[in-house]
């Protein structure tokens, strides 16, 4: 199943982000076991995925726990409002400070990037922006398709 | 809407160590919001409550400023999301930290996804109050603050600022209309840069069955204070303030 009205999710600390992922799926879904989940990770937010793995397991144990779970990385990508044109990060040239502050809040990236055709920084995040939960398969979730 | 977003999950327990949200909004620019806001935060933390101050003018923090802060990422700690740092004894949390206080462009759905980001990340204290600075207008960031507060946590109040200017009483109309329709709780009004005389915001109050919480007078000395907390408590915005404290608690 396809849960298209979570595609847009939080790009929150990995701990903080652990726990709303979980929070959704046993409060929001209603899920009493969760046998399968696919979770999206944009590339924007630069999400740790082991510490993210480890604090949902670790989370998971004092709720109904989880069950596999596979991680897809999504390619950030952008388009500009102004001209059109399309662009991903790679050769963006971000600092590090700059990717800190974009893995705490993701639209930061409008400060640091610009289009690179026409300078813009009134651009799109195509894809790519923080984490989305796909798909879960488990024991009384209500899954919106 | 948020209900299908997973931080909205989270953004409940974040908020309940608050006791009081008060939203400080006007749809009108310049009528000082973002000085009474962060006075009030400033005043309640002088009282020794519990403060704390939220700024959700996404596109042009300016709270920063007010408390004499240079904003960046070394501000802020990482415990499992964000502990705000406090600044003169207010729990403080802006997107300037991120920005280093740059501008930021951000359209409608980047600005909700900012709040809710900010929102499920930080982890704020226990409080008694968190004052939440807003942009001029009506639209996303005002609108998603409300809509949330007022869902999720069991004391949200909005104060409106105003001052004597007809465009200004008639924006503060415009919004408390609004509030009254949506069944928000409305604190009241502050009345910014008040001569002292009976003004149009005590018509606009009894029109709309609110009160004038506070009367913050025009203060030439505000300006040059604006960086020093504890200077700006001695001015008589600062003490002016102190009115709405006591209203409120």
């Amino acid at each position: 199943m396809h849960l298209e009205r979570l595609e847009v999710a939080p790009g929150v600390h990995e701990w903080a982000l652990a726990e709303a992922v979980l929070k959704t799926l046993y409060d929001t879904l209603g899920c009493r076991r969760v046998d399968r989940l696919v979770l999206g990770l944009g590339e924007l937010q630069a999400i740790d995925r082991d510490v993210f793995l480890f604090a949902l397991k670790t989370l998971a144990e004092e709720m109904g726990g989880i069950g596999r779970v596979e991680v897809r990385e999504v390619e950030a990508r952008f388009r500009c409002r102004r001209c059109g044109y399309e662009w991903t990060l790679k050769g963006a040239g971000l600092g590090e400070e700059e990717r800190e502050a974009i893995h705490f809040v993701p639209e930061a990236v409008h400060v640091y990037l610009s289009c690179p055709r026409c300078g813009s920084h009134d651009f799109e995040v195509v894809s790519g922006r923080g984490l989305a939960i796909i798909d879960v398969e488990g024991e009384g979730c209500r899954v919106q398709e | 809407m948020y209900r299908s977003d997973p931080r909205f999950s989270v953004i409940g327990d974040r908020l309940r160590s608050i006791d009081t949200v008060l939203v400080v909004a006007s749809p009108k620019g310049g009528v000082g919001k973002t000085t009474i806001a962060a006075l009030t935060a400033l005043a309640a933390a002088g009282r020794g409550l519990q403060a704390g101050l939220l700024d959700l003018d996404l596109t042009n923090p300016c709270t920063h400023i007010v408390l004499g802060v240079d904003p960046g990422l070394e501000l802020i700690e990482e415990e499992k999301g964000i502990v705000p740092p406090r600044i003169h004894g207010v729990s403080y949390m802006t997107v300037a930290f991120f920005t280093g206080g740059r501008g930021l462009a951000l359209r409608g759905g980047e600005a909700t996804n900012v709040i809710l980001e900010i929102l499920a990340v930080t982890r704020w204290p226990r409080l008694r109050l968190l004052v939440v600075d807003t942009p001029p207008g009506i639209r996303d960031e005002v609108l998603d603050i409300l809509n949330i507060a007022s869902t999720i946590h069991h004391d949200s109040r909005v104060v409106v600022v105003t001052t004597a200017s007809r465009m200004a009483l008639e924006a503060a109309r415009r919004l408390l209309g609004i509030l009254r329709d949506g069944g928000f709780r409305v604190a009241g009004l502050v009345e910014n840069m008040a001569t002292g005389a009976r003004s149009g915001v005590d018509e606009l109050a009894e029109a709309m069955g609110v009160e004038v919480l506070a009367r913050v007078p025009y203060d030439p000395g505000l300006e040059d204070a604006l960086g020093n907390p504890p200077a700006l408590l001695k001015t008589r915005a600062g003490r002016a303030l102190e009115q709405l404290l006591g209203k409120l608690f």
